[in-house]
């Protein structure tokens, strides 16, 4: 009795400790005197080099500031800004018109400013670039036919044009553009985008479609068609922030206001290019920028790569360590009560079942509106994916323990309680740690996709990797995580030989 | 004759004598089990008819008969571990239920055929276990660990193993040990000898009479052999697909038979050896 597989039950209290340290560790530095003030910004670079700027202003003007990094799409920033996750964050006036107000009318600023008016909102000054789709062409041959506006492209029906597919297939696309412009041009493909630059680059193609701040309309030498009838939306590129801010911090929006009118597409163009083809930090991009347009000299915290790993380390160990020993506490005594009655068992079993059906992706969105983003969310996510197979396993270890045995136990007279404690519960020690080690390893894996809703961890270098195309920053979260999916396996190998030698578990032999 | 005596010994040390009072009230009732009326089906299939049945104390009572009759059914009725249907069982003069079984437990020990010994505990934790749960004093734990050891003829080395590397007879012995630890007045086994090979079989069948009757404790056995029956029993109970056809001693049941079931049921395993007899002739 006093052999240590008697004392499971109290394992999981420890590890529970132990994971409470760490998110502490993990939470620390939000206390602090300073105004504290969150910046957001979306998964694509333009955005994470605004959102630095604001970052970086905020911090200038005496605030407790942080950016959190490329933190999903659209709806994720507006949820997040308005539940005050975060305070600020880029965006653009069309995005706001075509996607958030869907369904309102909104004409002019000013019916803009009204309509955020109205969710809390406010919208700083334009800061001075349109991010919309344009007509692109290299600059020479563009000279060479005497090109400047859309409208000129009537004159030369043989031009042979590419379309990135979602352009080309859109109503408010190429389609929209022919008819508005009456275009005569009849040799029109469809292609992958980054396929319509080369095209361009080679002399395949002599137009295709692009955004106006793209990277690589610098890097190819290309040049945007004026859309003089005007066809396409504007996507000034505002910055959208809590009305609150202003009481709470005014230095920190006056600070934002700075920005308005500084920075030009050309300029937006350049720092996009610094990021996405020279491999510069966005952090050291936008200080640049800072220092040279506004004379602002940023404090740039030196991040090494080691102190970034150790961050992402931290933050998956918090998100992993916390979802898990979380499920362990709930889904053991769930196996139980479903081991106790049918009619429970068939319930909790489909339930647990239902969600683990639940795409991984789909459910960390589905926490955002009840939990905001970051850890928490992911971590509930994560608690709910991990339920089942501990649920199952421990249901099955209950089950599986031959009657004589259970039985056995009853004829001594040992109550219900320690009928599990002494006997059940160490016989299905075996079954119920398989099924902590098959959730831990799909834990750790569905993890990385919780830094989508800003939560960090590995999947935050993976998600940078992807944006930039850079393989070796996606292996520095795809490697890690891999490993620790290999240290937890081995780990429970461990445990499992320490708790259980051979003798006592053949149930054969009883 | 001499191991036998020794067992005695054995026996008059681990018998914890019940207060003087108490065990005349008990031998004036007589009645250590009273199961009346009492009755159990399986998905509408009856495994037990309305049964009444009287065992008195310090008896030795053993149920018999063929596979599916009801006998296993009977003793696990007594323990509490199935719930009759209708009929009360009561022990000791106290009907049981369900506040009252986890105690009377306490006061029976209950040996099946494979021993249904945990396998996670060394043999010493499975006897010991409930004697620990209860916080019995260490040293009495001790001390009747060590008394049941001789009686049951163990060596205490053997106290250490897994009960995966004992002998099926050890398995047994273990068994009993853990049954008769906290020194029951009722003791319940099921078929305790059915899966051993014939030689230790016999052993253990001389050991068991020998530690029953050295101890003085009402017995009731489930058996299917009619041999061991009459090795064992002072009344054996013949049941027949969920009722009792006769109950009497061997004698009786062979002279005067209730019907003819009872004589073809002890023919039937007689049979053999009568067989051997007229070859041996």
């Amino acid at each position: 009795m006093n052999s240590a597989h008697l004392a499971w039950p109290c394992r999981p209290g420890h590890a529970v400790v132990a994971v409470v340290l760490v998110l502490v560790s993990f939470c620390q530095g939000v206390a602090s005197g300073a105004e504290q003030v969150s910046i957001g910004s979306k998964s694509f670079t333009e955005s994470v080099v605004l959102g630095e700027m604001l970052h970086l202003l905020a911090a200038d003007a005496g605030a407790q500031a942080d950016h959190l990094r490329q933190m999903g799409g659209t709806r994720i920033l507006w949820e997040a800004l308005l539940s005050g996750e975060i305070d600020a964050y880029p965006e653009y006036t069309g995005t706001l018109i075509q996607e958030i107000l869907k369904g309102q009318v909104v004409d002019g600023k000013d019916e803009l400013r009204e309509a955020l008016a109205v969710h809390g909102l406010r919208m700083g000054p334009e800061l001075g670039f349109n991010n919309s789709y344009a007509i692109g062409m290299r600059r020479e041959r563009a000279a060479q036919l005497g090109l400047r506006d859309i409208s000129d492209l009537r004159e030369l029906p043989d031009l042979a044009l590419g379309f990135g597919n979602e352009f080309l297939d859109r109503a408010d696309g190429w389609r929209g553009l022919q008819q508005h412009y009456s275009l005569p041009q009849a040799d029109v493909r469809g292609m992958d985008h980054d396929l319509a630059y080369r095209g361009l680059a080679s002399g395949a193609l002599d137009a295709t479609d692009l955004y106006t701040t793209d990277a690589e309309i610098a890097f190819y030498g290309l040049v945007a068609l004026a859309d003089d009838r005007d066809y396409f939306p504007t996507y000034q590129a505002v910055i959208l922030y809590r009305a609150d801010l202003q009481d709470r911090s005014p230095e920190v929006v006056t600070a934002f206001s700075r920005l308005a009118g500084r920075i030009d597409a050309a300029a937006m163009s350049a720092m996009n290019a610094r990021v996405k083809l020279e491999g510069v930090a966005e952090s050291r991009v936008a200080a640049d920028f800072l220092a040279a347009e506004l004379d602002v000299q940023a404090q740039l915290v030196g991040r090494s790569a080691w102190a970034g790993f150790w961050r992402n380390t931290r933050e998956h160990l918090a998100l992993v360590g916390i979802s898990l020993s979380a499920a362990i506490l709930f889904a053991v005594p769930l196996g139980v009560a479903a081991s106790r009655s049918q009619a429970a068992g068939r319930l909790i079993l489909s339930v647990a079942g239902i969600l683990q059906t639940i795409p991984s992706l789909a459910l960390f969105v589905f926490m955002i509106p009840l939990l905001g983003i970051g850890g928490p969310p992911a971590i509930a996510a994560l608690f709910l994916y991990s339920l089942l197979p501990i649920v199952q396993n421990t249901h099955a270890g209950l089950e599986d323990i031959p009657s004589p045995i259970v039985e056995s136990a009853a004829a001594l007279g040992l109550p219900g309680r320690a009928r599990l404690r002494l006997v059940e519960l160490p016989l299905a020690t075996r079954s119920i740690l398989a099924g902590i080690k098959t959730s831990a390893v799909i834990n750790v894996g569905t993890a990385t996709l919780a830094a989508l809703i800003g939560a960090g961890g590995y999947g935050q270098p993976i998600l940078t990797g992807i944006r930039l195309a850079d393989t070796g920053l996606i292996l520095q979260g795809a490697v890690p995580a891999a490993a620790l999916a290999l240290i937890v396996q081995g780990g429970f190998g461990v445990i499992e030989r320490r708790l259980l030698p051979a003798a006592a578990m053949d149930t054969k032999a009883g | 004759m001499v191991a036998l005596a020794s067992i005695g010994d054995g026996l008059s040390r681990c018998l914890t004598t019940p207060p003087v009072e108490a065990t005349a009230a008990f031998q004036q009732n007589a009645a250590m089990l009273h199961l009346r009326d009492i009755s159990k089906s399986y998905d509408g299939q009856p495994a037990l008819s309305p049964t009444d049945l009287h065992i008195a104390s310090g008896s030795t009572t053993v149920l018999i008969g063929p596979s599916g009759c009801g006998k296993s059914t009977l003793l696990r009725l007594i323990v509490g571990l199935v719930r009759p249907d209708s009929g009360t069982v009561t022990f000791r003069g106290e009907p049981m239920s369900a506040q009252n079984i986890l105690l009377a437990r306490q006061r029976m020990g209950y040996v099946i055929q494979e021993g249904g010994l945990f396998p996670h505990m060394r043999v010493r934790d499975n006897v010991i276990l409930m004697a620990r749960y209860l916080r019995r004093d260490t040293g009495w734990i001790e001390a009747r660990l060590e008394e049941l050891t001789d009686l049951v003829h163990l060596s205490m080395h053997l106290m250490d193993r897994y009960p995966s590397e004992l002998s099926g007879g050890q398995r047994q012995r273990v068994s009993l040990m853990r049954a008769l630890m906290l020194d029951p007045e009722l003791l319940l086994l099921d078929e305790p000898l059915g899966a051993l090979d014939p030689m230790i079989r016999y052993q253990l069948q001389q050991e068991l009479r020998a530690i029953f009757a050295g101890l003085g404790k009402t017995v009731v056995m489930v058996t299917h052999d009619i041999a061991e029956a009459a090795f064992f029993a002072d009344k054996l109970v013949l049941l027949r697909s969920g009722r009792i056809v006769q109950q009497g001693s061997i004698a009786e049941l062979a002279r005067s038979p209730a019907d003819s079931f009872v004589t073809e049921f002890i023919n039937a395993q007689r049979g053999p050896f009568e067989a051997l007899g007229e070859v041996l002739a």
